[in-house]
């Protein structure tokens, strides 16, 4: 096949493209500019939008023996990620940019680009599997289940999967780092990326203040008494007991989390543990990885959290909203988060959580 | 598996002539500013291709100074006009808005570092520039000027502009020009066209990489960036590049087939128009030089082209600035009226002296294809 390869500078995406090369495919190695500025992020190791890392995938490239070429996608970045997480910390929501950016840049503009110039997919260095069967071609966990990356890949339609390669599926990090030394990539002990590659300094609420204010309002008790004041709710985050700066304590002296972030009052509620149990989410525009799901109860697992766990649940879709229920309640769910359900290690499919109970 | 070379602009071939020159100077031990045997025979070979290069730009032996490329012959030149004129109080640097980097980012410089006034000089939209704002800006605040530094042809469009008209209207300020890409192309003589420096480089005319001139009046002084043992009139220091200087000047003897070039150029213009009918040439009515072609595809994007004219086994280029890779809307397809959009869309073709019919043939046999590819992925 005809392959683009996402190359971010890594050593994961340098592997992958490698062995897609070494399984015979006609590769092309692209690196996505990012960053309006990318000369604005001159740190190094961390997200994946600097120029020495743009530079570190050319040098994979080369060392690989591939074509290389980087693609301007910052407008669309900024446009499908950055403002999005934006408007959804604002309304009170808790946001995956990475799912964001595997939605509407990695299998959307650069496969639509890939696919009308030629190509037949994307190639990437995420940890995850697609498995070819009765039902076509379906996303599954890697078997590295520390690095498994299914979850921010739950986005992904039918479609999209038919031109995903995920050529590390089926190999652990560690093995992963061995063979980049062995293939000569200088990549090969490059640290991991982590947080949020948009936000160059890691101080996510700094961030989110900086360009959405910093309106103080009050922090309230579940009768909506007044008992503290934050500055900016969205820097809060549902289930969050540290830093609230509360003094009145409560009647029993146990301790408080945050239960609600109400955007349009700029109210931040609290209340005791057992009030953030949630036995019941529901999640609206949901994606379907492979067969639909219908109106029937099926067993299964939903996950909420990138590396969280796997939580047993029934789900079913009620023709408009993605409905799971939870075996054991759960504490802390955020509306904005993905619920991604999983049928085995097979990604059902995911929604974004809009209601719990 | 063809593989097509159409980005002479960016580099061209070395000649063989050249290879050979530069090869055997490579063997020779010596260097030229030592006084024993060694030394002289270098300084010996140094100064005869001085010599040369002076005959073919018409200028003095001693009035060209080799530097290591022309971005630094274009840096020593503006820079030091720039301080010469600023001791008399004269802070405006005048460019025009399609200068290579090499003279934009030195202005750029001077204006964050130095406090200088930077006024670039529109062009219009056959990319030739605007002699009236020239004459106005001139006539208006002359006494401030302390260099006017305008290219003798855009290393994108490969317009030619007007040098003498600039020199007459400049009077007594000093005019530099950089000539890096007209240099053995079309006719250009430092003494007749008036200016005061003129840059050059080897390895756009088939010598080799690394080395460059400036062309500055005789007894004319300016400051030094380079500083050390002040081997060329204290304006240039370090040790000189005999075997680079050797092949340069070996390259300049070598023959330029302008016609032969113009030839294969106008040829591919008309294959290109015939195949693509919306795409247009930039500056095509202005005079030009004989071996660049800058061509908009509209509805394309350049990146997307290049990608798969590589793929096609052609390279070619945009000719404008990368930024960490990303190319840039050109500045000067900007200036000459371009939006955003259509200067994304457009492509530079570059021919040189190993340049054949097969080479545009070719290019032509892959063209409908990228650019029906490119126009998808745009979508």
């Amino acid at each position: 096949m005809k392959l683009i390869a996402a190359m971010s500078g890594g050593v994961d995406s340098a592997v992958a493209a490698a062995r897609a090369v070494e399984a015979g495919h006609d590769v092309i190695g692209v690196h996505l500019a990012l960053a309006a500025n990318p000369q604005k992020y001159r740190s190094g190791a961390r997200g994946c939008c600097t120029i020495e890392d743009s530079h570190d995938a050319r040098r994979a490239a080369d060392v690989i023996g591939i074509p290389f070429y980087i693609w301007d996608m910052a407008e669309e970045f900024h446009d499908g990620v950055v403002e999005d997480f934006l408007a959804e910390y604002a309304a009170g929501r808790t946001p995956n940019p990475c799912l964001r950016c595997n939605e509407k840049i990695k299998f959307a503009a650069v496969l639509d680009r890939a696919r009308a110039m030629g190509f037949d997919g994307v190639v990437t260095g995420h940890y995850a599997r697609t498995e070819i069967g009765v039902n076509g071609k379906t996303l599954h966990r890697a078997v590295d289940h520390s690095k498994d990356q299914s979850y921010v890949l739950s986005v992904l339609t039918i479609e999209q999967i038919a031109g995903a390669i995920f050529p590390l599926g089926d190999t652990t990090k560690v093995d992963i780092r061995i063979e980049a030394e062995k293939r000569g990539l200088a990549v090969a002990q490059k640290p991991d990326s982590h947080d949020i590659c948009f936000v160059p300094s890691g101080d996510n609420a700094g961030w989110l203040r900086d360009r959405l204010g910093s309106e103080v309002g009050p922090i309230v008790d579940q009768d909506g008494t007044k008992i503290g004041e934050h500055k900016g709710a969205y820097t809060y985050t549902i289930g969050q007991r540290k830093g609230l700066g509360l003094t009145v304590p409560t009647a029993d002296g146990s301790p408080r989390f945050v239960l609600k972030i109400e955007p349009v009052t700029n109210t931040v509620v609290v209340g005791a543990r057992e009030e953030l149990a949630i036995s019941i989410m529901r999640g609206e525009r949901p994606v379907w990885c492979g067969p639909s799901v219908t109106d029937q109860i099926q067993q299964g697992f939903v996950q909420i959290r990138a590396h969280g766990a796997a939580l047993p649940c029934t789900y079913y879709f009620d023709g408009t909203l993605l409905v799971a229920t939870l075996e054991e309640p759960l504490l802390g769910l955020a509306t904005g988060q993905a619920m991604v359900i999983y049928d085995g290690d097979r990604v059902v499919g995911s929604a974004t959580i809009c209601e719990t109970e | 598996m063809p593989s097509i070379y159409v980005d002479h602009a960016a580099t061209t071939p070395m000649s063989p002539a050249a290879l050979s020159a530069m090869s055997d100077q490579l063997q020779q031990l010596g260097n030229p500013s030592s006084l024993h045997t060694h030394g002289r025979a270098t300084r010996k070979t140094l100064e005869d291709a001085r010599e040369v290069i002076a005959k073919t730009i018409d200028c003095l032996a001693s009035e060209v100074i080799f530097t290591a490329s022309g971005t630094e012959a274009n840096n020593i030149a503006l820079k030091g006009l720039f301080w010469n004129g600023k001791k008399n109080g004269k802070n405006i640097v005048v460019i025009s808005s399609i200068e290579h980097h090499a003279i934009l980012d030195p202005a750029q410089w001077l204006h964050t570092h130095e406090g200088a006034e930077v006024i670039e000089v529109p062009v219009t939209s056959d990319g030739v520039i605007d002699l009236d704002f020239l004459r106005r800006l001139v006539s208006d605040r002359g006494s401030e000027i302390s260099v006017i530094s305008i290219m003798h042809s855009n290393n994108e469009t490969g317009v030619l502009q007007p040098i003498q008209e600039i020199v007459a209207i400049a009077g007594d300020i000093p005019v530099h020009t950089d000539a890096v890409q007209s240099f053995t192309k079309t006719p250009l003589s430092y003494k007749k066209s008036g200016v005061t420096a003129l840059t050059l480089s080897a390895h756009k005319i088939g010598g080799p990489l690394g080395i460059g001139a400036l062309i500055l009046r005789r007894a004319f002084e300016i400051p030094a960036l380079l500083h050390g043992g002040g081997q060329e009139r204290e304006i240039r220091s370090g040790t000189l590049n005999a075997p680079s200087i050797v092949a340069f000047a070996t390259a300049v003897s070598d023959s330029y087939d302008a016609q032969k070039i113009s030839q294969l150029r106008d040829g591919f213009i008309s294959g290109v128009k015939r195949l693509i009918p919306d795409a247009y040439i930039n500056g095509e009515k202005s005079d030009r030089l004989p071996g660049i072609v800058n061509v908009t595809f509209p509805g394309t994007q350049s990146d997307t082209l290049l990608l798969l004219l590589d793929s096609a086994h052609v390279s070619a280029s945009t000719g404008s600035a990368c930024s960490a890779g990303v190319h840039e809307a050109s500045h000067v397809l900007l200036s000459m009226g371009h939006t955003d959009e259509t200067a994304q869309s457009s492509l530079r073709f570059s021919f040189g002296s190993t340049s054949t019919q097969a080479d545009v043939d070719f290019v032509l046999s892959v063209l409908p294809d990228v650019i029906g590819k490119g126009r998808a992925a745009n979508k």
